[in-house]
C-alpha cells in the first residue's frame, strides 16, 4: 500500500510518508524520499492488537500494538486499503499452527552443527550438576520418564532420595496437575533447597499419606534445619476460596515439620490488567507529572513488582540465613513459583547473575518446568485471558535489582530487553509451546534455532562493564532494601517506553564504559606489539644488523598502526590518536552503534533496528511535553508564521 | 532543629539527616538540648561559624575574585561589541539588589538605566544574563515592569530591550507568573510589557511555583522520604501529592523554552516574574546549562551560580534559613536554589557525559547553601555581603573547592566535552526523584559508591594505557628514524 503516514506519537508534525508493505512473516514501511529509506519492521508474532479508528479527512487510521511495546499508528489514505490491511493483520497476528511461526521459516545461514552446537549451550544436567546434585541427599528421579506422572514436567526431575516412586506417584495424585513437589534450587554450602510443585488437592480435609511423606522427605535431605517453609504465592483469600473446589494450601496440623506461609501475589488477571493499565500511561499524549504518578500507582504495577520481589528475598533469606528448605507453590505451580523461584536463585547465586546462568535459570524455572509460554505470550491465537506478562515481571525484578547492585550482573540492560523481544518474536525455538513434551513431539531443536547461541555469539553487546568476576558485589547472597524509603522501586521507561528513543537519557554510561573499555583492550595488545617491536629493533640496532628488507616485512606485519606511527614524530598530533578509535565519543544521537547486531542477523531480529527519532544532537521537541498542552515550538522547518501562532497559544 | 524527649534528642539536620542521641540523665539532656536549639537560631549573621572558621588548607586562589563580571565581560568583549560593562551601581543605590557593575547594551548610557531603574520592581532593570555566541542572541532578566493599572510606559525600558534586537526580528519575553495573576500586579503598581508598547515582543506567561507552595512540597517530599513504611502504593502517592517532580517538570520546561527561542528561534530573549530574584534566576541559569557548553565545566558551573545567584541577588539568606524541618512558617523560605540544583542532576542524568562534575558537587553545592564554614552564601545580595565584609573576614567556599584534591573528588570520570546545546526530555517518563539528596542517609549506598569507584577505575586504566602506548609509539618512531638515517649513509 502506498502512500501510507507513519505518524509519530509525540508530534504530529513528524510523520513520515512510504509504502507498507505486509510478508508473510513482518509488517514494513519504507520512508519515501529520505536517501537511506529508513525501514521499519515489526514481525507478525510481534503484534499484539490492532486498531482501525474512525476515517477522517487525511484517511484511515490504524494502530498496531505491539507486545515488545511498540505502538505504531499509520494512516492509510483509502479506507478500503485499510480495511484490507487490517483483515490481513488479524490473520497474520493470530497465527493457529505453529509451523506458521517465523522461527521455522527463520534461517540465519548456520549449518546443522552450529545449530545442534547450539542447542547444548544450556545444559540442564550440567546445571544440576554445578549445584551439587545428584550427592548423598538428593537424586534424580525417572519417574516421568514418558511424561507418565506429570506431562507438564520435564522427564528429569530431582526428588529427595528417601521418596520413593510410589511416594512421588502418590503425592502427585493429591496436587494439581500432578506437579508434585521437586527440586529448583540446592544450596551446597548449607543442603537447604527451593522445591517447587503445584497446590496440594487438600479441599477443607482431604489428606494424602504420600503427599505428608514427600515433604517430610524434602525436610530430611536437609539434616541442618528441623523444619521446612511452605511459601503459598497466593493471597489468603484466593487458596482459601480454592478450597472449595478442592484444592487449596497445607494444614500445618497435618504435615509434621511445616511452617505455612502466605505471600500475596495477585493472579495472571490482575496482573494483565495492572500491565495494560500502565501502558496506557505510557501512551498518554502529554501527560503531566501528577497524571503520570497517579495512573503509575492506580495501575499497581510496582506493587506487584515488589510483592514478588519480596516473596523472593524471604525464599532467599530462608535459604541462606536460616538454612531451612522452602517449598513454593500458587495454584498450578507455573506462573508466580517460576517468578518466585527464580529471583530467588538470583539473590543467593552468583552464577545466575553471569549471562551464562542467567539463560541457564530460565531454562531451568521457566522453560523446562512447563511455564505456558504460548498460553501466556499469545503465540498462537488462543484465550485472551491465559495471556499475561508473567515472565516480564520476572525480567523487571532482575533490572530493579541491576539498579539496587550496579556491579552485581555480569550482563546489562540490553540484555534483559532482547530476551523479553524474542520470548515474543517466536523467531527462535526456545519459547514455543507449553511444556517440554510439546516441543519434543514438534522437534523443537531439529527445526529451530536457540536464542541462546544467538546471545552468546553477541554476548560483547550485553556485558555490563562494570562487572568483574572478582567484585565483592559479584560474591555471595545478595540483600536488597525493601522499604521504599532505602530503595525506590522504578517505572522501567527502557522497556516499556522502548520504543520512544527521546524520553530516555540520550547519552548512555554503559556504551560509553564498554567503548572505553574496548578500547582498552585494544591498547593492551598495541602495547604488547609495540614492545616487542622496541624490543627487536633494540636488537637489530645494536647488532648493527639493518637489512631493508626486512623491515619492510615488520612495517607490513603491523600495517595497522603503520599511519599512527608516520604521526607519532609530532607530539601535537598524540592526542589525535585517540580520536583514531571509532566507537569512543558518547554519541548523542540515533546512531547507538552497539545497538545494532551484528550482520549475519536478520533485519527481524533486531528489536531495535525499527525505532525512530530524532538522528540531530539530543533534540527534543518540546511542543508535546509541556504542560500547557502543545503550547509551544516546533522544533524545526515549520513555517515561521505557523510558530509564533502556535506560540500564543502556550 | 531538636524535639527532645526523656533522654532522647533528636536533631534534624538541614542536608535532611536525622540524628538521634540517648543521653542519660534528664538535665544534662535538657541543657544540651537548649544549648543547641540556641546554637542553631542565631540572630546575628556575624556570630555564625563562616566568622569563626579557620581553614586548615593553603589558600591557592582567593574564592571572592575568582569570578568577577570584568572577566566575563572580558570574554564577552572577544566575539561582540554591541554590550558594556556598567558602574551604575557602583554604590548599590539604583539597585541594591544588583552588583556594582552589570552588562548592558553599549546603546543604553547610564542615565537611561537610572530611569528604567525607577520602571522596574526593586530597580531591577534588564540586563544581560547571557549571550549566545551561535547566533549572537541575547537573554536578558529583570523584574516586572511598574506599569501599573494605567498602563505607565518608559521610553527608555522600550529602547533598553529593543537595543538587543537585530532589525526586524522579535523577540520573547517569558514572563513567569500566569497571565491572571501578572494582570492582578497592576493593581499593586507591577505589571507586564503591553503589545501597544512593545511590538516587536511577544510575551509567553509560563508558570513557576513560589515561595510557601515549594516549602510545602518539599516538607511534603521529605516526609515521605522518611517513612519507614514498606508499601508501594502510599509512597507513590505521597510523591505524587507532594508535587515536587511536577515543579521540577514545569521549571525545565520553563528553561527549555527560553533556550529554544535563542538557539531554535534566533530571537533575543527576555526573562523576569515579579521580583526577579527567583524563578527568573531558575529559568535564565538552567538555559545556559541547556545551550552553553561552558556551563558544564566546574568552573563554568562555579562561575554560573556566582553569576547569576550569587552577584544577581537570590536571597539566600532569607530563602535558605531553615530547610525541610522546619516547624515554624517562615515567610521567605523556600527550596529555590535547591530545584535548579536539582534540574541541573536531571539534565545530568540525561547527559551523563556532558558534564564535568558529579553528583557530589551538586550535592555540596545544596549543603553549603543552607549551612557552611564558608561565607560564599551568606547574606541576600552582594550589597549585604560587602557591608559584612564577607571578602576580609570569612573564607570563600571557592577557595577550597578549586584546590586540585578537592576537585578530584568532584569530577566525572566520563566527561567529554560536547559542545552542542543539550536538549532534555521534560516527559515525566524521563524525570526521576533525587535519591542522591531525599534518600541520602537512609538508602544503603555502598554498592553504588562501588559502582562509582569501579568507573573511575576503568577510565584510568584506559588513560594509563594510552600514555604508555604514546610514549612506546614515540620511541619506535625515533629509533626507526635514526635507524633510516644511519641506513640512508
Amino acid at each position: 500500500v502506498e502512500n501510507v503516514r507513519l505518524l509519530d506519537r509525540l508530534s504530529s508534525r513528524r510523520a513520515v510518508v512510504g509504502t507498507l508493505y505486509l510478508t508473510a512473516t513482518h509488517v514494513i514501511f519504507v520512508e519515501n524520499g529520505s536517501e537511506t529509506r529508513k525501514e521499519t519492521w515489526v514481525l507478525h508474532s510481534q503484534i499484539s492488537s490492532i486498531e482501525k479508528q474512525a476515517t477522517t479527512a487525511t484517511g484511515c487510521p490504524l494502530l498496531i500494538r505491539c507486545k515488545n511495546f511498540q505502538v505504531i499508528h499509520l494512516v492509510i489514505p483509502q479506507e478500503r486499503d485499510c480495511h484490507d490491511v487490517y483483515i490481513s493483520l488479524i490473520r497474520l497476528a493470530r497465527p493457529v499452527k505453529y509451523e506458521e511461526l517465523y522461527c521455522f521459516s527463520f534461517n540465519p545461514k548456520l549449518d546443522k552443527e552450529e545449530r545442534e552446537q547450539g542447542w547444548k549451550l544450556v545444559d540442564l544436567n550440567e546445571e544440576y550438576n554445578r549445584m551439587g546434585v545428584p550427592n548423598s541427599y538428593w537424586q534424580i528421579s525417572d519417574v516421568n520418564r514418558d511424561y507418565g506422572v506429570c506431562d507438564s514436567y520435564p522427564t528429569e526431575v530431582y526428588v529427595p532420595k528417601s521418596a520413593t516412586a510410589h511416594i512421588i506417584v502418590g503425592s502427585s495424585k493429591f496436587r494439581s496437575r500432578r506437579r508434585f513437589p521437586a527440586l529448583s534450587y540446592y544450596c551446597k554450602g548449607n543442603n537447604a533447597s527451593i522445591c517447587r510443585s503445584s497446590q496440594p488437592l487438600s479441599g477443607f480435609s482431604a489428606r494424602c499419606l504420600e503427599d505428608e511423606q514427600m515433604l517430610q522427605a524434602i525436610r530430611k535431605a536437609n539434616p541442618g534445619s528441623d523444619f521446612i517453609y511452605v511459601v503459598d504465592t497466593r493471597p489468603k483469600l484466593n487458596a482459601m476460596a480454592n478450597r472449595a473446589a478442592g484444592k487449596g494450601y497445607e494444614n500445618e496440623d497435618n504435615y509434621s515439620n511445616i511452617k505455612f506461609q502466605f505471600i500475596g501475589i495477585e493472579n495472571i488477571h490482575v496482573m494483565r490488567n495492572s500491565l495494560q493499565k500502565m501502558l496506557e500511561v505510557c501512551e498518554l499524549k502529554s501527560p503531566s507529572m501528577s497524571d503520570f504518578l497517579w495512573g503509575l500507582e492506580n495501575s499497581g504495577w510496582l506493587k506487584h513488582i515488589k510483592a514478588i520481589m519480596d516473596a523472593g528475598i524471604f525464599i532467599a533469606k530462608a535459604v541462606a540465613e536460616e538454612g531451612v528448605s522452602v517449598l513454593v507453590h500458587c495454584s498450578d505451580g507455573w506462573d508466580r513459583t517460576a517468578q518466585v523461584c527464580s529471583v530467588a536463585s538470583l539473590l543467593l547465586d552468583p552464577y545466575y547473575r553471569t549471562m551464562k546462568g542467567f539463560m541457564v535459570l530460565i531454562e531451568k524455572d521457566w522453560i523446562s518446568f512447563g511455564h505456558k509460554f504460548n498460553h501466556r505470550y499469545g503465540n498462537l491465537d488462543g484465550d485472551p485471558k491465559e495471556i499475561s506478562p508473567v515472565i516480564d515481571q520476572f525480567i523487571e525484578c532482575v533490572w530493579q535489582l541491576m539498579e539496587q547492585f550496579p556491579c552485581a550482573f555480569e550482563f546489562n540492560e540490553r540484555f534483559l530487553i532482547h530476551i523479553q523481544h524474542h520470548i515474543y518474536s517466536c523467531q527462535f525455538g526456545n519459547f514455543l509451546c507449553n511444556s517440554q513434551k510439546e516441543r519434543r513431539e514438534l522437534k523443537i531443536k531439529e527445526r529451530t534455532y536457540s536464542l541462546w547461541a544467538h546471545l552468546w555469539k553477541n554476548r560483547a553487546d550485553y556485558l555490563n562493564p562494570l562487572y568483574r568476576s572478582d567484585h565483592s558485589q559479584t560474591q555471595g547472597t545478595l540483600h536488597p532494601q525493601i522499604a521504599p524509603c532505602n530503595f525506590l522501586y522504578k517505572f522501567w521507561s527502557g522497556m516499556y517506553n522502548r520504543f520512544e528513543k527521546g524520553l530516555h537519557p540520550r547519552q548512555s554510561v554503559t556504551d560509553y564504559l564498554m567503548a572505553v573499555k574496548e578500547e582498552t583492550q585494544q591498547l593492551e595488545e598495541e602495547l604488547e606489539v609495540l614492545q616487542e617491536r622496541l624490543a627487536n629493533l633494540q636488537k637489530s640496532q645494536s647488532g648493527n644488523n639493518k637489512v631493508k628488507s626486512k623491515q619492510q616485512d615488520r612495517s607490513k606485519q603491523f600495517g595497522l598502526y603503520a599511519s599512527n606511527n608516520s604521526l607519532a614524530n609530532t607530539p601535537q598530533e598524540y592526542s589525535s590518536d585517540l580520536k583514531s578509535f571509532p566507537s569512543r565519543s558518547p554519541s548523542q544521537g540515533d546512531e547507538d552503534s552497539a545497538l545494532i547486531l551484528t550482520q549475519d542477523n536478520l533485519k527481524s531480529s533486531d528489536p531495535d533496528l525499527s525505532a525512530n527519532s530524532d538522528q540531530e544532537s539530543g533534540v527534543e521537541d518540546l511542543s508535546c511535553r509541556s504542560p500547557s498542552g502543545g503550547g509551544c515550538l516546533p522544533s524545526e522547518d515549520s513555517g515561521k508564521d505557523s510558530d509564533e501562532a502556535v506560540f500564543l497559544a502556550g | 532543629r531538636f524535639v527532645g524527649s526523656l533522654g532522647t534528642i533528636v536533631i534534624k539536620c538541614k542536608d535532611l539527616r536525622i540524628i538521634q542521641l540517648d543521653i542519660p540523665g534528664m538535665e544534662e539532656c535538657l541543657n544540651i538540648a537548649s544549648s543547641i536549639e540556641a546554637l542553631s537560631t542565631l540572630d546575628s549573621v556575624t556570630l555564625m561559624y563562616p566568622f569563626f572558621y579557620r581553614p586548615m588548607f593553603e589558600v591557592l586562589e582567593d574564592g571572592w575574585s575568582s569570578f568577577l563580571l570584568e572577566q566575563e565581560f572580558e570574554h564577552l568583549s572577544s566575539v561582540t561589541n554591541e554590550w558594556r560593562l556598567s558602574c551604575v551601581n557602583k554604590d548599590f543605590s539604583v539597585c541594591p539588589s544588583y552588583p556594582p557593575v552589570v552588562i548592558v547594551p553599549k546603546s543604553i548610557d547610564d542615565e537611561a538605566l537610572r530611569k528604567v531603574a525607577l520602571f522596574r520592581y526593586g530597580g531591577r532593570f534588564p540586563v544581560l544574563s547571557y549571550y549566545h555566541k551561535k547566533n549572537g542572541m541575547a537573554m536578558l532578566r529583570s523584574s516586572q515592569p511598574l506599569t501599573g493599572t494605567n498602563g505607565r510606559r518608559c521610553k527608555e525600558d522600550e529602547k533598553l530591550i529593543n537595543a538587543t534586537l537585530r532589525s526586524g526580528r522579535r523577540g520573547f519575553v517569558i514572563d513567569t507568573r500566569p497571565l491572571n495573576v501578572a494582570q492582578q500586579a497592576r493593581a499593586k503598581g507591577g505589571g507586564f510589557e503591553q503589545e501597544v508598547h512593545y511590538p516587536q515582543w511577544r510575551r509567553i506567561h509560563k508558570y513557576i511555583e513560589r515561595f510557601h507552595i515549594l516549602q510545602e512540597s518539599f516538607i511534603k517530599l521529605v516526609e515521605a522520604c522518611n517513612d519507614q513504611s514498606h508499601n508501594m502504593d502510599r509512597w507513590l502517592s505521597k510523591l505524587e501529592a507532594s508535587n515536587w517532580l511536577t515543579h521540577i517538570k514545569e521549571l525545565l520546561t520553563a528553561a527549555c523554552l527560553a533556550a529554544q527561542c535563542i538557539d531554535r528561534e534566533g530571537a533575543s530573549v527576555l526573562v523576569h516574574g515579579s521580583e526577579g530574584t527567583d524563578s527568573t534566576l531558575q529559568v535564565t541559569s538552567l538555559a545556559q546549562i541547556i545551550l552553553d557548553p561552558r556551563c558544564r565545566t566546574i568552573r563554568g558551573f562555579e562561575a554560573l551560580v556566582v553569576r547569576e545567584w550569587l552577584q544577581a541577588g537570590h536571597p539566600f539568606q532569607q530563602r535558605c534559613a531553615q530547610s525541610a524541618y522546619s516547624n515554624s512558617k517562615q515567610k521567605w523560605e523556600a527550596p529555590v536554589f535547591l530545584l535548579f540544583l536539582e534540574c541541573v542532576w536531571q539534565i545530568h542524568r540525561q547527559f551523563p557525559c556532558s558534564f564535568e562534575f558529579n553528583e557530589h558537587f551538586l550535592i555540596l553545592l545544596f549543603e553549603h547553601a543552607y549551612a557552611s564554614q564558608f561565607g560564599t552564601f551568606l547574606g541576600n545580595n552582594e550589597s549585604e555581603r560587602a557591608k559584612l565584609k564577607l571578602p576580609q573576614k570569612t573564607m570563600s567556599l571557592w577557595s577550597w573547592v578549586n584546590r586540585p584534591e578537592e576537585l578530584s573528588r568532584f569530577q566525572n570520570p566520563i566527561y567529554e566535552a560536547n559542545s552542542l546545546v543539550i536538549w532534555p526530555s521534560v516527559a515525566p517518563q524521563s524525570l526521576q526523584l533525587w535519591e542522591g539528596i531525599f534518600l541520602r542517609w537512609n538508602r544503603p549506598s555502598r554498592f553504588l559508591e562501588e559502582a562509582e569507584e569501579e568507573r573511575i577505575n576503568i577510565i584510568k586504566y584506559n588513560k594509563e594505557l594510552q600514555a604508555k602506548v604514546n610514549v612506546l609509539r614515540r620511541q619506535l618512531a625515533e629509533m626507526e628514524a635514526d635507524g633510516e638515517v644511519q641506513e640512508g649513509e
